[in-house]
C-alpha cells in the first residue's frame, strides 16, 4: 500500500513539477527568440520521451529516428500543401503511415543486436534521407518545400507563444502516456525482455513483440513532432532527416538518463538550450555531442537524473 | 497418459554429446528428480524441454502435444515454467515486479488500455500485485517485496525465480538446482515450498545436487551420466543402484 502511494507520488509529483516548470518558465522569456528555443526544446523532449521507451526501457538502440521525424514533417507538408488535407488529419495520417513503416521494418531489424542494430537503423535513416532528396516532384528535392501554418478547428497558430503552450501540453501528455505504459503489464514485459530475455520468454513474454511495439510507438512520437515542426517552421529540407539529428536525439536520452522518463526530458532541454548559449557549438556541434555522449557513458552511465536521485537517496539514507 | 514424454532425445554441441538417446516419462502430479554429476546434461535437457535449444534428434511431447519448433514463450502458454541454474533475473526491476512479469499470461496486457491507464487495467494490475506479494510471502521473501532485485542476496534471487515461475501458474514446473548456494536451513525451506507446490497439483521436475532434498521429496528419480540414462526408479531403487553409487553418489558420499 505504501509503495502504491509512493509510486503515485513519484508519478503525480513529477508531472506536477514538470507542469509548474513549464507554466512558470515564460516569466523568464525576454522575447520571441526565447519562446522559439523553448519550443525546439519541447519538441525534442517529446521525441526523447518516446525514444527512451525503446532505448532506455527496451534496451534497443536506434540511429534512425531523425528519419521518422522527417517523414512526419514531409507527410504533413505534402498532404496539406499539395492536396489541401486539414493539418490535423494530415498529421494523424502521417503518424499512422510512419507507424506502419516502422512496423514493417522492425521485425527484421530488431532481430539484430548491438552494432548491427545501430548500423541497420542508421542505414534506414540514410535511405529515407536520399529518397527525400531525390523525389523532387514530391518533396522539392534539396531545395525543400514550404508548409502552411498549423490550424486546429479554424484557429491558426501564428505566434511562438501559442506554439509554446501547445507543445507544453503535448509534452505533458507524452510524459503521462509513457508513465502509464512503463508501469503497465506492457511496460513490464518490455523491461523484462531487456533485463533477462530468456527469463521473460519462459513465462510467456513474446519479447520481440514488445520491441517491435516500442519501435512503432517511438517512431509515431517522432512523426507527430515532425509534423508540428514542419508547420511551425513553414519550410523544410531533407537535412532534417540527416543522421546527426538522430545522434542528437540518442545523446539527449543517454545524457538525461536511460529508463527515466523525466531524465529524457531534462536531457532534451539541456542539449537544445546549451548550443544556443555557446556559439562555439556552431562549428563543433557534432564533436561536442559525441564528447557529451562518451563522457556520460564513462562517468554517468545511468545518466543525469537517475544518478542525481541515487545521490539524494544516499544522502538521506546516510542521515536517518 | 504422461504429462511429459521424452523419446530418443539427443543434443550435440560440435562433437560433445550433452544428451544422448534419452527416453523417459513424467507422470502428472509427481515430483520427478533428475540427478547426475556435473556436465551430465541436466541443464541441457531443461533447455531442450523448454524450447531454448532445438534437439539434434528425438521428440518431446507435453500433454499430448509435440513441442517441436515451439518457442519458449509458446511453451509457457502450454503450461510450462522453469527456474534457472544461472539466474535469469530482471535486475532492472523490483522483486514484486519480477514476479508480476511471471503473471504475464494471466493479466490484461492490451496496448491501448495500458497506454491510457484505464480503470479496469489499474484494478487488474493491483489484484495481480497482491497475488504476487502473496507468492513472495509463500517463498519466504515477503520482506523483500519492494527491494530492487539488484540489491538482493543470491539465496533470495533463487527463491524469486521460484515465485516468478509460480506466478505463471504452470502445469509443469522445472527447477534447476533451486538449493544451490543455499545453507541447510534455507534448503529445508525450499523443500517445504516444493512439497506445497506439488501438493497443489503442479507436476515438478527437479534438478538438484542436494541428495537429502532429492531423496526426501521425490516420487521418481532419473539418474544421468554423460547425457545417457544411468538408472531410473523410486528413491530407494536409485539409491541402491550400483551404477549410480559408482558414478554419482560414490563421488559425493
Ligand atoms: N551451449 C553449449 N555449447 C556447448 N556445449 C555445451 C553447451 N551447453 C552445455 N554444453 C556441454 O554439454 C554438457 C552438459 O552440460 P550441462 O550444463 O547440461 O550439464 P549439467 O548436468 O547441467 O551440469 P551441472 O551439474 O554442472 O549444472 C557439458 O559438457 C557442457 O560443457
Ligand atoms: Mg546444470
Amino acid at each position: 500500500m505504501s509503495k502504491t502511494n509512493s509510486l503515485w507520488t513519484a508519478r503525480m509529483g513529477g508531472m506536477a513539477l514538470l507542469a509548474a516548470v513549464l507554466a512558470l518558465a515564460p516569466l523568464g522569456f525576454a522575447n520571441a527568440y526565447y519562446y522559439d528555443v523553448a519550443v525546439g526544446a519541447l519538441f525534442n523532449a517529446i521525441i526523447c520521451v518516446g525514444l527512451n521507451l525503446l532505448i532506455g526501457y527496451g534496451g534497443q538502440i536506434s540511429l534512425g529516428h531523425g528519419a521518422f521525424f522527417a517523414l512526419g514533417a514531409y507527410g504533413s507538408a505534402i498532404a496539406t500543401s499539395r492536396w489541401g488535407v486539414p493539418s490535423v488529419a494530415a498529421m494523424a495520417a502521417s503518424a499512422v503511415l510512419v507507424g506502419l513503416m516502422a512496423f514493417v521494418m522492425a521485425r527484421p531489424i530488431l532481430r539484430l543486436k548491438g552494432h548491427y542494430l545501430a548500423m541497420a537503423t542508421l542505414g534506414i535513416g540514410m535511405i529515407i534521407y536520399i529518397v527525400l532528396k531525390t523525389e523532387a516532384q514530391w518533396t522539392g528535392g534539396p531545395d525543400g518545400m514550404g508548409v502552411d501554418p498549423l490550424s486546429v478547428a479554424g484557429l491558426t497558430l501564428a505566434t511562438d507563444r501559442q506554439w509554446y503552450w501547445l507543445s507544453a501540453v503535448l509534452l505533458l501528455l507524452a510524459v503521462w502516456l509513457s508513465l502509464n505504459l512503463v508501469q503497465s503489464p506492457v511496460g513490464r514485459a518490455l523491461r523484462a525482455g531487456h533485463g533477462a530475455e530468456i527469463g521473460a520468454q519462459v513465462v510467456g513474454v513474446d519479447t520481440s513483440h514488445y520491441k517491435v511495439l516500442m519501435f512503432v510507438v517511438s517512431a509515431v512520437f517522432a512523426s507527430v513532432v515532425g509534423s508540428l515542426f514542419a508547420h511551425k517552421n513553414g519550410f523544410i529540407t531533407p537535412d532534417i532527416a540527416g543522421f546527426h539529428r538522430s545522434i542528437e536525439l540518442v545523446t539527449m536520452v543517454v545524457l538525461g538518463g536511460m529508463a527515466s522518463i523525466f531524465g529524457a526530458v531534462i536531457g532534451a532541454f539541456i542539449l537544445t538550450v546549451l548550443p544556443q548559449m555557446l556559439t562555439a557549438f556552431d562549428d563543433y556541434e557534432a564533436m561536442i555531442f559525441g564528447a557529451i555522449m562518451m563522457g556520460t557513458m564513462i562517468f554517468l552511465p545511468k545518466g543525469l537524473l537517475p544518478s542525481l536521485i541515487l545521490l539524494i537517496r544516499k544522502r538521506m539514507g546516510g542521515r536517518s | 497418459m504422461s504429462l511429459l514424454a521424452v523419446d530418443g532425445l539427443s543434443k550435440e554441441f560440435g562433437g560433445v554429446h550433452a544428451v544422448q538417446d534419452l527416453s523417459f516419462t513424467v507422470e502428472a502430479g509427481t515430483i520427478h528428480s533428475i540427478i547426475g554429476p556435473n556436465g551430465a546434461g541436466k541443464t541441457t535437457l531443461f533447455n531442450l524441454i523448454t524450447g531454448i535449444y532445438t534437439p539434434s534428434a528425438g521428440r518431446i511431447v507435453l500433454d499430448g502435444t509435440d513441442i517441436a519448433g515451439k518457442s519458449p514463450s509458446q511453451l509457457a502458454r502450454l503450461g510450462m515454467s522453469r527456474t534457472f541454474q544461472n539466474l535469469q533475473i530482471f535486475f532492472n526491476m523490483s522483486a514484486v515486479e519480477n514476479v508480476m512479469v511471471g503473471a504475464h499470461l494471466h493479466v490484461d496486457r492490451r496496448f491501448w488500455p495500458s497506454l491510457l491507464r484505464l480503470p479496469s487495467m489499474v484494478r487488474g494490475d493491483r489484484a495481480c500485485r497482491d497475488e504476487c506479494l502473496r507468492l513472495l510471502d509463500f517463498v519466504g521473501l515477503g520482506h523483500y517485496a519492494e527491494a530492487e532485485a539488484a540489491a538482493m542476496p543470491y539465496g533470495g534471487l533463487k527463491r524469486l525465480e521460484i515465485a516468478r515461475a509460480l506466478a505463471a501458474k504452470p502445469k509443469l514446473l522445472l527447477l534447476d538446482e533451486p538449493a544451490a548456494g543455499l545453507n541447510a536451513t534455507e534448503s529445508r525451506e525450499i523443500d517445504a515450498v516444493i512439497k506445497k507446490v506439488a501438493g497443489q497439483g503442479v507436476t515438478v521436475v527437479l534438478v538438484e545436487h542436494d541428495m537429502k532434498m532429492v531423496m526426501g521429496i521425490s516420487d521418481h528419480i532419473l539418474a544421468l551420466d554423460y547425457g545417457r540414462k544411468l538408472a531410473e526408479g523410486t528413491p530407494a531403487q536409485v539409491r541402491a543402484n550400483a551404477d549410480v553409487i559408482a558414478a554419482y553418489l560414490g563421488a559425493h558420499a
